[in-house]
């Protein structure tokens, strides 16, 4: 009743269940492309954050290196805090790097474009970004373009 | 009319005295787990009538429910030219989702008849009476392994769903319709979060597993010991596992993604 055959296809079944796993956790999810835990945080401050969400990327010249950690607003400022963690492997941020909430595509997701300065001097963990310009919000724009046509 | 509130009434005992016999059962399976650790063949025998055996219909229907998707998804996303997110849409879906629902939903219908079916027919061929007369307990005996082997086997086997109906939703999506490769694998990487998708689905399949298992094992042990009976007993596995694991399916998806 309980034979050879039994053992070796159950160790294929878990074999396979946990093949499965590995290929879940590595070919579609975001575990092997980038890995959060490692790298250093820094702020900005917008006017308008738009449709930025926590775990939005955050990308430098088009590549992503990072993602935005936390979204808080300063009641005193009046003004929105996006915290982003940055990978490791880009220190060498100037200070002077402005910070842009841009949009990928008409209709797709926003995140954080990073334009490095010229100044010697990097940023470091807790960094704060000065030079920010807020999310263009559609809806401001169409009210302007309405607006503007009607004079 | 009083006649209908008394049997309502009646109903409703009956209802809740078989919540309370199963909840009972439950303890006594769990509590005969920590003997399975001496005797661990047991659960290998279990996991290969349970878990083995379901492989191959769960491996068919992720081939043809990821394909299918893909194929349904792909029409629809043309209209708005962006069709790249297709490998987002298929493995959002099937890991959150269709991987663990559907497997349950097979799983209970392949091993949990299967199981209340052979429980079911030893109790009514008296074999769990003359265990007890032996002095063996045919619930840690018997329905114990069964159990830990169904909850070993629902996680794996809804990982596999998950993973067999992503590549058929890549061969459809790539291979038939020309969606760029590149873009299909890199968009789901960029999307799906392994703590929030992947393990929240996992999460799901375990319990699923849990639930599934315990309706199988109960209704072979509480079913009536006649042929009449086992069939029965059979149906209601398959019946209720389904809806439990539909009801359950939407609390836990409400739970762990209804906040975004």
């Amino acid at each position: 009743m309980y034979s050879k055959m039994t053992e070796i296809a159950v160790g294929l079944f878990v074999a396979a269940g946990v093949v499965a796993l590995v290929m879940l956790a590595m070919k579609v999810s975001n575990l092997g492309a980038f890995s959060d835990t490692e790298g250093y945080t820094i702020n900005a401050r917008f006017e308008n954050i738009g449709g930025l969400k926590v775990r939005s990327p955050v990308r430098l010249g088009g590549v992503r290196v990072g993602r935005v950690n936390a979204i808080n607003y300063d009641q005193n400022r009046y003004e929105a805090v996006v915290e982003m963690t940055i990978a490791n492997g880009y220190d060498r941020l100037p200070i002077d790097t402005s910070a842009n909430i841009f949009t990928s595509g008409l209709l797709g997701e926003q995140y954080v474009g990073l334009e490095p300065g010229a100044e010697e001097e990097y940023l470091g963990s807790g960094g704060v970004i000065e030079l920010t310009q807020s999310a263009i919000v559609i809806e401001q724009l169409i009210g302007q373009f309405l607006l503007n046509s009607a004079e | 009319m009083i006649e209908a509130i008394r049997l309502t009434g009646e109903a409703a005992l009956r209802v809740l005295a078989r919540l309370g016999r199963a909840t009972l059962f439950i303890s006594q399976v769990i509590a005969g787990l920590p003997m399975l650790l001496r005797r661990f063949s047991l659960v290998v025998t279990q996991l290969y009538e349970v878990g083995v055996l379901s492989i191959a219909i769960i491996v068919i229907s992720a081939l043809a429910v990821g394909m299918v998707l893909s194929l349904q998804m792909f029409y629809t996303l043309r209209d708005f030219g962006s069709e790249q997110i297709l490998g987002q849409v298929v493995a959002l879906s099937l890991v959150r989702e269709l991987g663990p629902v559907l497997a349950g939903l097979l799983f209970a219908g392949r091993a949990g008849s299967a199981l209340t079916a052979e429980i079911g027919l030893m109790k009514a061929t008296e074999q769990l009476s003359s265990m007890e007369m032996m002095a063996v307990d045919p619930i840690k005996r018997v329905v114990a392994p069964r159990f830990l082997a169904g909850v070993l086997s629902m996680p794996l086997l809804a990982a596999m769903f998950s993973a067999v109906g992503i590549l058929g939703g890549y061969l459809v999506g790539v291979g038939l319709l020309g969606v760029d490769s590149g873009a299909f694998w890199s968009l789901m990487q960029a999307n799906v979060d392994f703590y929030d998708d992947i393990l929240n689905g996992i999460l799901k399949s375990v319990v699923f597993g849990i639930i599934i298992t315990w309706i199988a094992v109960f209704e072979g042990y509480d079913a009536k010991p006649t042929a009449e009976g086992v069939s029965r007993a059979t149906m209601r596995t398959v019946v209720h596992s389904a809806f439990a694991v539909l009801a359950f399916d939407f609390i836990l998806t409400a739970l762990m993604f209804g906040g975004r």
